[in-house]
């Protein structure tokens, strides 16, 4: 490729901005608010697999906390009971095969479905896995949950918690977020993209032109839930404790409300409204004792007079801005 | 005859289910909404009562009184429910999906802490009903008269729902909504009337359930979140906005509760949500599910 | 190449297709006409797989279809365009015609290679569009097009799919009267351009007499004549059943 025509590319030129951002993040945050970051690249992986469905296949998943809860429990699992293996190079293809085992059977008496049925169904689903977590204290801890330890990167351990969060995890996981995001930039420009995409649209003529509808929303289904599944193993290591509440449908109604503030109109809306739901849940929850009223109230506002999300919101005064500018100019 | 009473739990359990997921299923089908913040009109519902009725001890007052005075939280929730309709809801109506979906969750975060303020996070103890019935000698057993009552409520109710669906002018409007929004519209029917009929009619349903359940329970925080699951359990394996769904899906519902409770302790949940899954696999559409395209 | 024979289909009493018989021939432009609830839409739903006949054969290309599924009659070469167009309205027309060609070319599959790496594809797409007159309109979503250019896009989708005949029905309903020439000039160049043959059922019959190569005329179920455009429009019956009432039509 040509160096040159690369460099001045305007996209590459964001690109290699936001890069250069992210790559200075921890020399320019506090500790915590690191930690906060952190978590939200998680939500952020989760929020591309869950708007494979929402935006790109049409179907609203009520119930994404299941296959994040999929992966989240993997790691604790093998922290508890397989504590030899317990390294990250195998705990994320493990949480990788369990959300997508996980999503084959829920997605396979979903996809069955559309608009509110596929909403109750996957939100119910997702609860029975919940109630599964939460009765089965023996294997999975209950309500108390498990405690998630430090894992060792390619071999190199870590004593305390901190220490590994503070640098090395940060770009460990900022490397597996380039790679979510570089391949679900690809699946949704991908032929199967657009054949998702079609589905989308217009069902009976998808079935028309040789698209098998529910095969491929099968297969949107489970690359969606394994998106999840490997945010939220990630997230695991940076909270240190996992509990059932992940796969309750409050969790996954927190996923569908990053996407819509990010606004899933554009593909890197739900990254942009995972970053922005993190920090604004922290912040309120330290705030006031009555923070759901707050995330309620801004889920109202948002419905009623941002429908397009913050990303949406920013696309529309930028048009505007620029229709002025060639106004002006004439 | 034990069995006898776990049948007749799983009669009460499917009374309260199916009083909300009766408002639930009628919502449903007439906006093709599914509200959220339905569990929230049923804590409203359960609030309302027990503080009523806690506030009443004090007095010296007719028992009769502290039955009457349920009522208050169906009055309160289905106005409430008008409230939330004209304001959050009627706008979205042409919206997709996400959105109305959206806008009742962010409802119901917001009411959490609405109750939060207005009640307190306190629980509530309002037994005074359910202790003035006592209980009765059912051959050798003995069994709340409350309980019993509360299944006599369910049916009357439903009768009057039916009644209501199949005789009155609104009700046969309704129901011609829910068959086809778009005839109706050609008739000339009053849609958005109509739609908040049928919401106010649901969050009342859902606020008489909760009401009913205050007296034999404290009244809590978070007191709407299992009905919410155990009514989309309900619609998911009755069917979509089916009412006959409804009620064979709560009665269902309420005995597997009843009996897992027994036999599966600790896991009745789970195994309620495993015979849904199954049935959907089955039937995909649910028992009494029309498929919409 | 497409031959139908003794075709019947009942509904209840109603006898929808009564002993109906033709055949198209390669590169011929077939109009279907007659008065409502003749059979024409149903005609075209038992050619197209949607419902199976009573009795009587369809043969396609030497083969028997009769019983063949619709997505199996489109794989042989028969596409088909509804009333109401039915497009993929929020992507964009270019993607209205690739993703057609990507499932006929088995590359539907293809998850890890983005969609503008098979040039060839979308040259082939970016060709067909010329041929439909939808140049320059590829980057903008299929909703946004003209109630004509809609309809035109809908019949270049099914064409994408190599499409030896062409199931058209009524390519300029809801299209303004001043655009339905426009539409039809474009459909029928494409038709001719690829050599391909097409059943078109129309109502309008400047419009059948214009490009068509011949015209059957139905009536309640069967075929009344049969013939070239002039010959059947100055039929006795023609005139006083199907011009009769198309003119009341018109009128209304």
């Amino acid at each position: 490729m040509n160096l040159k025509r690369f460099i001045f590319n305007k996209r590459s030129l964001i690109y290699l901005v936001v890069l250069i951002f992210l790559l200075i993040i921890p020399f320019i945050l506090s500790p915590f608010n690191l930690i906060l970051f952190e978590s939200a690249i998680t939500f952020a992986i989760v929020g591309l697999g869950f708007n494979l469905l929402l935006r790109y296949t049409g179907l609203l998943s009520f119930g994404h906390g299941a296959y994040f809860a999929a992966g989240a429990y993997a790691v604790a699992m093998v922290g508890r009971y397989v504590p030899s293996i317990y390294s990250i190079e195998f705990l994320i293809p493990i949480a990788i095969i369990a959300s997508l085992v996980l999503s084959a059977i829920f997605g396979f008496i979903c996809v069955r479905h559309t608009k509110i049925f596929f909403a109750i169904l996957t939100l119910a689903l997702s609860m029975l896995l919940f109630a599964l977590l939460f009765k089965f204290y023996s294997v999975t801890g209950g309500s108390d949950g498990l405690y998630i330890p430090t894992p060792s990167i390619f071999g190199v351990t870590f004593k305390r918690r901190p220490e590994f969060l503070s640098g090395p995890y940060y770009y460990f996981l900022l490397v597996i977020f380039i790679i979510c995001y570089m391949v679900m930039k690809v699946i949704v420009s991908s032929p199967f993209g657009k054949a998702l995409q079609a589905i989308r649209d217009n069902e009976t003529r998808a079935e028309l032109i040789g698209i098998r509808v529910k095969r491929y929303r099968f297969y949107a289904f489970i690359i969606s839930g394994t998106f999840a599944g490997i945010g939220g193993s990630l997230w695991t290591f940076v909270n240190g404790h996992v509990t059932p509440d992940v796969s309750h449908w409050f969790f996954s109604g927190e996923i569908v409300y990053m996407t819509l503030l990010g606004g899933f109109f554009i593909f890197e809306g739900p990254i942009i409204g995972a970053f922005v739901f993190t920090f604004l849940k922290l912040y309120a929850m330290g705030f006031t004792e009555y923070w759901m009223g707050i995330i309620g109230v801004t889920l109202i506002l948002l419905v009623l007079l941002l429908p397009t999300g913050l990303a949406g919101g920013v696309v529309t005064i930028f048009n505007k801005l620029k229709t002025r500018k060639v106004l002006g100019g004439t | 005859m034990e069995w006898f009473i776990y049948i007749l739990n799983g009669l009460y359990y499917a009374s309260t289910i199916f009083l909300i997921s009766l408002g639930l299923n009628i919502i449903l089908g007439v906006m093709g909404i599914l509200n959220l913040a339905h569990g929230s009109l049923y804590a409203i519902g359960a609030f309302t009562a027990a503080w009523l009725i806690t506030s009443l001890a004090g007095w010296n007052s007719p028992d009769v009184l502290s039955f009457i005075i349920l009522l208050g939280g169906a009055i309160l929730a289905g106005f409430v429910g008008l409230l939330l309709e004209r304001t959050l809801i009627s706008p979205l109506y042409n919206r997709a999906l996400e959105y109305q979906l959206l806008i009742t969750f962010g409802a119901l975060l917001l009411f959490e802490d609405l109750i939060k303020i207005v009640w307190g996070g306190e629980a509530y103890y309002a037994s005074k009903p359910f202790d003035i019935l006592g209980k009765v000698d059912l051959s050798g057993n003995i069994y709340p008269i409350y309980f019993l009552l509360v299944i006599v409520i369910a049916i009357v109710v439903k009768l009057l729902t039916w009644l209501f669906l199949a005789r009155t002018r609104v009700g046969i409007m309704l129901r011609a909504m829910s068959l086809d929004i778009e005839m109706a519209t050609a008739l000339g029917l009053q849609i958005n009337r109509l739609r908040t009929w049928a919401f106010v009619l649901g969050a009342a349903l859902a606020g008489l359930a909760g009401a009913l359940v205050a007296p034999t329970t404290p009244v809590l925080l978070g007191f709407g979140m299992e009905p919410l699951i155990l009514a989309f359990v309900v619609v998911v394996i009755g069917g979509l906005g089916s009412l006959k769904g409804a009620f064979i899906g709560s009665l269902i519902v309420g005995e597997i509760r009843s009996f897992g409770i027994v036999i599966f302790p600790e896991i009745e949940l789970a195994i309620l949500y495993l015979i849904a899954a199954i049935i959907l696999v089955i039937k995909p559409e649910g028992l009494f599910g029309r498929i919409k395209s | 190449m497409l031959t139908v024979e003794n075709l019947n289909k009942s509904f209840g009493n109603l006898r929808a297709i009564d002993g109906v018989g033709f055949s198209i021939s390669e590169n011929e432009i077939v109009s279907l006409i007659g008065s409502n609830g003749a059979g024409k839409t149903t005609l075209v739903n038992l050619l197209s797989g949607y419902i199976r006949p009573d009795s009587g054969k369809i043969h396609f290309l030497e083969e028997d279809i009769t019983s063949a599924s619709p997505y199996m009659r489109i794989k042989l070469g028969i596409g088909r365009s509804f009333q109401l167009v039915q497009l993929f309205e929020e992507s964009k027309v270019l993607d209205n015609v690739r993703t057609p060609l990507f499932s006929k070319n088995g590359k539907i599959k293809s998850l890890f290679i983005p969609s503008d790496k098979y040039v060839d594809i979308k040259k082939n797409t970016l060709e067909i569009l010329k041929v439909f007159n939808l140049s320059h309109k590829e980057d903008i979503l299929a909703k946004e097009l003209s109630e004509g250019d809609k309809k035109v896009l809908d019949i270049a989708m099914a064409y994408a799919l190599r499409t030896k005949l062409l199931l058209l029905d009524e390519p300029t309903s809801g299209v303004a009267t001043q655009d339905k020439f426009k539409v039809m000039d474009t459909i029928v160049y494409a038709i001719r351009n690829e050599k391909i043959s097409a059943l078109i059922i129309e109502h309008d019959m400047d419009i059948v007499a214009k490009y068509s190569d011949r015209v059957i005329v139905m009536h309640e179920g069967k075929i009344m004549v049969e013939g070239e455009p002039d010959v059947v429009m100055s039929h006795k019956d023609v005139r006083e059943h199907i011009l009769g009432l198309s003119e009341n039509v018109t009128e209304n």
